[in-house]
């Protein structure tokens, strides 16, 4: 008499069900979204990525040509300077973001995490950004690598993180921060994804009008999906 | 209610169970590129970007001898910022502290400097050809602390008399006279012993560039550790100057400007607003108050979700209503 052993799944196996089991396709990629995510708020989420993008483009072209390329050639200030207002437009769109997410109270219906990688986000692009202003080989670099220090010799930073040094300023700016940028980016998209966007409050003096009127109009209504029952409430 | 339950947050949002609306994610994406790519593009030909020359000690020093030889004498007396830094430099103060938070000090001295042999002795040392001079480092070297530290003194005091004098808008002492045309000094200084031989000769090396180079210089040949010239550099008066004129000193809103009219570093404008503030603004230890104040807030604002009353306003404040207006204004008409 033989009986049939079920393999124990292998490690590849496991990680590939937990992510799936996670964010499968249709969640981590999906076609529609709630009808409610319209409004121009929502674009400054996709801006900031947008950007990030163009910074690590325009970065990836000097990072090519070398750092003091952009400053005798025509072609390396361009890029340098397609570099800068990247940044400039990066920060613009993460900040308008996280104001909108802010008054949106999009913590909420466990997002925490979604709110706390974006917030991360925000504080890891500060040094990402201040490393590419001390790369720069200039009187900007020079300046605020010595007027920086102070603040990060004050905490003890200075002491592995030396602002003076451009060797290892250069290789924060060009690997280690914008590597960081990026993966928490990613983690923070993949936690949208999964959990999707934050629904809208519910309007006090609506919440029981619509709770019923949602239950008679039934399935018909819906474009995609089930009808709406907005139960979502003010956190305290 | 507990410390805990405040702590707790009533939020019974659930997931969505409405209406969806086709959305292309992978499209808005692409867009977004191609106009954020457009707008950078447009930026940069109507604006650019600022690249003023970095400043060099050879320059400094040709232009403000005066204010050169005056800082490097502090290097060599151990009385220049740099020399009474504290760590990570040298052991000679604490550095910044908060109450018996000795953070600066803690982490103790990973970029040693010496300003005296770093700044001065060692650059002399590599002029070669030159019996008078090493006659007076050796001189110097082998002369007791309190000998060393007269000769110093007496030579810094007319230097320092003439920078006082220059900025007060005062006629400044006949001790110090200055060939603008040579970019030579002479410093009457009795009792100075070899010390005015030696600055003259770290003037005259300055001038070369070889200071430049010999502030660079150490045990391997490529380098890419400015410490040591920037701090020396940021001991005089030519990096301020120009960063007055450009508005970046710290009363300027410092560091977060950049040179010429450009945007800079504006998400640090919490940052360096407490430093045009009391008690930061005249505080010894200003470094280390604002750079905790900023982690405290920093932890704050990742933890927003978990702050009673912060994390009410959005539902207090109706801005949601103007977010939202599509969808509230779709359920009023359903």
């Amino acid at each position: 008499m033989s009986a049939t052993q079920t393999p124990l799944p292998s490690w590849t196996g496991r990680v590939r069900e937990a992510a799936v089991g996670a964010l499968p396709p249709e969640k981590l990629l999906p076609d529609s979204q709630p009808t409610y995510v319209a409004s121009w708020i929502y674009v400054f989420g996709v801006a900031g990525i947008a950007s990030l993008v163009v910074i690590i483009a325009s970065g990836c072209v000097l990072a090519l040509k070398g750092p003091a390329w952009w400053h005798y050639t025509g072609v390396g200030h361009f890029f340098n300077s397609i570099h800068l207002w990247a940044v400039e437009l990066f920060f613009f769109a993460m900040v308008v973001h996280l104001w909108g997410k802010y008054w949106m109270a999009a913590w909420r219906g466990g997002r925490a995490r979604v709110w706390i990688t974006g917030a991360v986000i925000f504080l890891v692009a500060v040094p990402t950004a201040l490393t590419g202003y001390v790369s720069q080989q200039n009187f900007d670099a020079q300046w605020i690598s010595t007027q920086a220090k102070d603040g990060l010799n004050s905490v003890g930073v200075g002491a592995f993180f030396n602002v003076t040094n451009f060797g290892q300023m250069y290789s924060y700016h060009v690997l280690l921060l914008p590597a960081a940028v990026v993966a928490l980016v990613v983690a923070h998209v993949l936690l949208v994804r999964r959990h999707g966007v934050v629904p809208p409050f519910a309007l006090e003096d609506r919440t029981a009008s619509s709770e019923v009127a949602s239950a008679e109009r039934g399935s018909a209504r819906a474009v995609g999906e089930v009808p709406s029952s907005p139960t979502n409430r003010a956190p305290s | 209610m507990s410390r805990v339950g405040r702590l707790r947050s009533n939020d019974d949002t659930t997931p969505w169970q409405g209406a969806y609306a086709p959305y292309d994610l992978v499209k808005e994406l692409c867009i977004a590129i191609g106009v954020i790519a457009m707008l950078a593009i447009l930026l940069t030909v109507l604006f650019s970007s600022p690249d003023d020359r970095p400043s060099t000690i050879a320059q400094w020093s040709r232009q403000q001898p005066v204010n050169f030889l005056a800082a490097a004498t502090k290097e060599l007396n151990d009385t220049s910022d740099t020399a009474e830094y504290g760590p990570p430099y040298n052991h000679n103060s604490d550095g910044q502290h908060a109450a018996f938070i000795y953070l600066q000090k803690w982490l103790g001295v990973s970029h040693p400097i010496n300003t005296a042999d770093d700044f001065v002795i060692d650059p002399l040392k590599t002029i070669p050809n030159d019996r008078a001079l090493q006659s007076a480092v050796a001189e110097y070297q082998a002369a007791p602390e309190q000998t060393r530290k007269a000769w110093g003194e007496a030579y810094a005091k007319p230097l320092e008399e003439r920078e006082t004098a220059l900025e007060e808008e005062k006629t400044p002492t006949k001790a110090v006279a200055a060939d603008p045309a040579t970019g030579t000094v002479t410093v009457q200084a009795s009792g100075a012993g070899p010390v005015p031989m030696m600055m003259g000769s770290l003037l005259d090396l300055a001038k070369s560039g070889g200071l430049d180079g010999s502030l660079l210089t150490s045990n391997q040949f490529f380098q890419t550790d400015y410490t040591r010239p920037l701090l020396f550099m940021a001991d005089g008066g030519l990096l301020a100057e120009r960063a007055e004129g450009q508005h970046l000193l710290g009363e300027q809103w410092g560091m977060m400007n950049e040179t010429g009219s450009y945007p800079g570093q504006t998400w640090l404008w919490l940052y360096t607003l407490w430093y045009q503030i009391e008690p930061f603004k005249s505080s010894e230890n200003a470094d280390i108050l604002v750079m905790m104040m900023m982690g405290a807030l920093s932890l704050a604002f990742i933890c927003i979700p978990f702050i009673p009353g912060i994390r009410s306003l959005p539902r207090k404040i109706p801005i949601y209503r103007l977010i939202w207006k599509e969808h509230y204004r779709a359920q009023q008409s359903a």
